[in-house]
């Protein structure tokens, strides 16, 4: 079972301060993690290899700190990371992100799945995973909470929906996108990290993936931005001051109008 | 492609410098110096600088020209499960109304299932003037396959300016699917949707960061401008049973129908209970209930409400509640019109994905829990003892 990972590397806290004079991200001291849903992603996929034999492969597309994040996952199991990594990249949306990342996963060659997580706490769009898989043509499963079987040339899988979920079965090769109830991610061993130390990350352009240039970066990204702002920050209210009975008796003044 | 500073156009006013998200600009001897190393390229700095001192090349896209004149109309995608049509459907209609007066254009409507037609009236009576049917046993659920090959053809065709969808787990699959297959722009989880009235394009405008950013968003050179918009987020319309519309029928070959994945079960697991997007009210537990059995206030007072029962990540990593329950980051986002925190602390992940409800009441025995600093109405006491008597109270007022 030869499994390719899809992960990002984000700010470790949503909670993005903003300078009040400039305006601007205050970014320093904000440490970098893998996406926590990636994180599903990739201990899913050093499962089936544990179950299935094979080899993971991890790719990232990001500056070259992202890298961090490609050892990281080794350290948990991956056999190796790509970073895929390119000053023309920059400004890509979705769709020129999972261009780029299905050039990268064609490069690497024959793989048996795809596993992504569902989306990046920093982006929340959980547009990537199925253009990847539209760029490649494979089918695609999303919001994956467990994978029941899987033999030779199918895989039976439970997708979560509003009401609970759903049964639904693809030939191989296929892509995932996956939700945290599908396992507890590993801490990594004391082995996993020597390895992931001395491992070699390889590094790969856009030429080398073979990406065309009016595809990615701005250029390949139908949607821009055109003005960020900051809203009005949402304040608390009032504390109800009373007894337990009065502070009841307040609230159900309050809400009964909204309520009937 | 890269951005470059035009330093005989720099007068140092600085407007960059606070327009840029990612402090990338900088100003070096009274001119503004852009670190190309942060520069994420994202443009907010362009239209800040009134002297057009900061350019960004782009290499030609080489898409295929098509003329924007030629797409009109604005198009929601309709979501049903087992022939019933989901709120937020009704929801995009009464803004696809709103945008389509503005553009002077018509509202259609998209609906796939199986016998179905009997439904679409309801969707003229809520805004659209045409409704397209695709009607077959194979698009009777929804599967990405079969659905995307439809929408994509029924674009290809029809060729509508806008395609609005709701944010759900269906229309995130498959919208995602259909905007890269047409090759367009598809902007996530908007909260605000608006005509630029020159030019006529789509506004866009959705939070980044957890809600910390707000980004308004075009798509200026593809077409249909594509968005999805979570449940709730926009008013239902009122339903006029007079209105007219006309509907029109869609056939498609097996072919086109052809799913290679299968849907094997449809297992419903909230049978009973409201479903947390759908959901007028939500009623939350969090680490303060301490202990599974002590769900049961919560759901006892979500019943007397008709509202849902949701969960902060620390009740459903002990056990007390199912996934598919969680509220926050790793879970759910959610806009109720009232959202009840009964037990829980109110950390950032709990908030980005409750703090766009219209009422927020937090309940708390810790008067420092930061649920306080963001909740409309807050109670500084012990939930066991305050969530039974609002249940109580409620039942009597509501009759119920």
């Amino acid at each position: 079972m030869n499994v390719i990972v899809c992960i990002k590397q984000v700010p470790e806290t949503t909670e993005v301060k903003i300078n009040p004079e400039t305006n601007t991200l205050v970014r320093d001291g904000v440490k970098s993690i893998i996406n926590l849903f990636d994180m599903y992603a990739i201990e899913e996929g050093v499962r089936l290899k544990d179950k299935f034999g094979g080899k993971v492969t991890v790719i990232t597309m990001g500056p070259a700190q992202a890298e961090a994040a490609l050892r990281e996952a080794i350290s948990m199991g991956a056999d190796e990371g790509v970073l895929i990594s390119d000053r023309a990249f920059a400004g890509s949306d979705t769709w020129a992100t999972s261009y780029t990342l299905a050039c990268a996963i064609k490069r690497l060659g024959s793989f048996d799945m795809i596993i992504c997580g569902k989306q990046a706490s920093d982006g929340d769009t959980a547009q990537v995973g199925p253009g990847i898989s539209v760029h490649l043509d494979i089918p695609q499963v999303t919001y994956v909470k467990k994978i029941e079987e899987i033999n030779d040339n199918m895989v039976r899988i439970e997708r979560m929906t509003e009401e609970g979920y759903d049964v639904v079965e693809s030939p191989i090769p296929f892509l995932i996108t996956v939700v945290k109830e599908i396992n507890e991610p590993r801490i990594a061993s004391l082995k996993g990290m020597i390895k992931a130390k001395a491992a070699k990350i390889m590094h790969w352009t856009a030429q080398d993936i073979g990406a065309e240039a009016q595809n990615i970066g701005l250029s390949g990204s139908p949607t821009n931005v055109v003005k960020i702002f900051t809203p009005i920050p949402r304040v608390g209210g009032q504390i109800l001051k009373g007894d337990n009975h009065e502070v009841v008796e307040k609230l159900v003044q309050e809400l009964k109008l909204e309520i009937t | 492609m890269s951005i470059k500073l035009i330093l005989d156009k720099c007068n140092g006013c600085t407007l960059c410098v606070r327009a840029c998200p990612f402090s990338a600009i900088a100003m070096v001897n009274k001119k503004a110096v852009i670190d190309q190393g942060i520069c994420n390229l994202c443009g907010a700095c362009l239209p800040a600088c009134k002297f057009k001192a900061i350019v960004i090349d782009k290499v030609p896209a080489q898409v295929v020209k098509i003329n924007l004149a030629d797409y009109k109309g604005v198009w929601v995608f309709v979501e049903q499960k087992k022939g019933k049509i989901q709120s937020v459907s009704f929801e995009l209609l009464g803004k696809a109304r709103e945008l389509a007066a503005k553009l002077d254009t018509y509202v259609g409507a998209v609906f796939l299932g199986n016998q179905i037609e009997i439904e679409a009236q309801e969707l003229i009576s809520c805004g659209a003037d045409t409704v397209y049917l695709a009607e077959a046993p194979q698009l009777a659920n929804f599967q990405d396959e079969p659905y995307t090959k439809v929408l994509v053809k029924l674009i290809d065709k029809y060729k509508p300016a806008i395609v609005l969808c709701g944010a759900t787990f269906i229309g995130r699959s498959l919208i995602s699917r259909v905007a890269v297959k047409i090759n367009t722009g598809l902007t996530a989880d908007c909260t605000a949707l608006d005509i630029e009235p020159q030019k006529k394009i789509l506004l866009q405008t959705r939070p980044a960061f957890g809600g910390n950013i707000m980004a308004t968003i075009v798509t200026p050179n593809h077409r249909p401008q594509m968005a999805t918009v979570r449940h709730k987020v926009m008013p239902q319309p009122l339903p006029d049973k007079q209105r007219k519309g006309k509907i029109i029928k869609e056939f498609f070959h097996n072919d086109e129908l052809h799913s290679r994945t299968k849907l094997l079960d449809i297992i419903e697991e909230v049978e009973g209970l409201v479903n947390l997007a759908e959901a007028d009210i939500i009623v939350s537990g969090g680490r303060g209930m301490s202990g599974q059995d002590n769900f049961k206030i919560i759901h006892e007072l979500a019943e007397v409400l008709g509202g849902g029962v949701g969960s902060s990540r620390a009740a459903v990593d002990s056990g007390w509640m199912p996934y598919s329950h969680q509220v926050g980051q790793t879970g759910r986002t959610v806009s109720p019109k009232i959202y009840i925190a009964c037990g829980i602390s109110g950390q950032i992940q709990h908030l980005v994905g409750m703090q766009s409800s219209k009422i927020i009441i937090a309940i708390n025995k810790d008067p420092d829990a930061p649920i306080f600093k963001i909740a409309t109405y807050g109670i500084i006491g012990d939930l066991f003892e305050i969530v039974p008597a609002l249940t109580k109270r409620f039942k009597e007022v509501l009759r119920r």
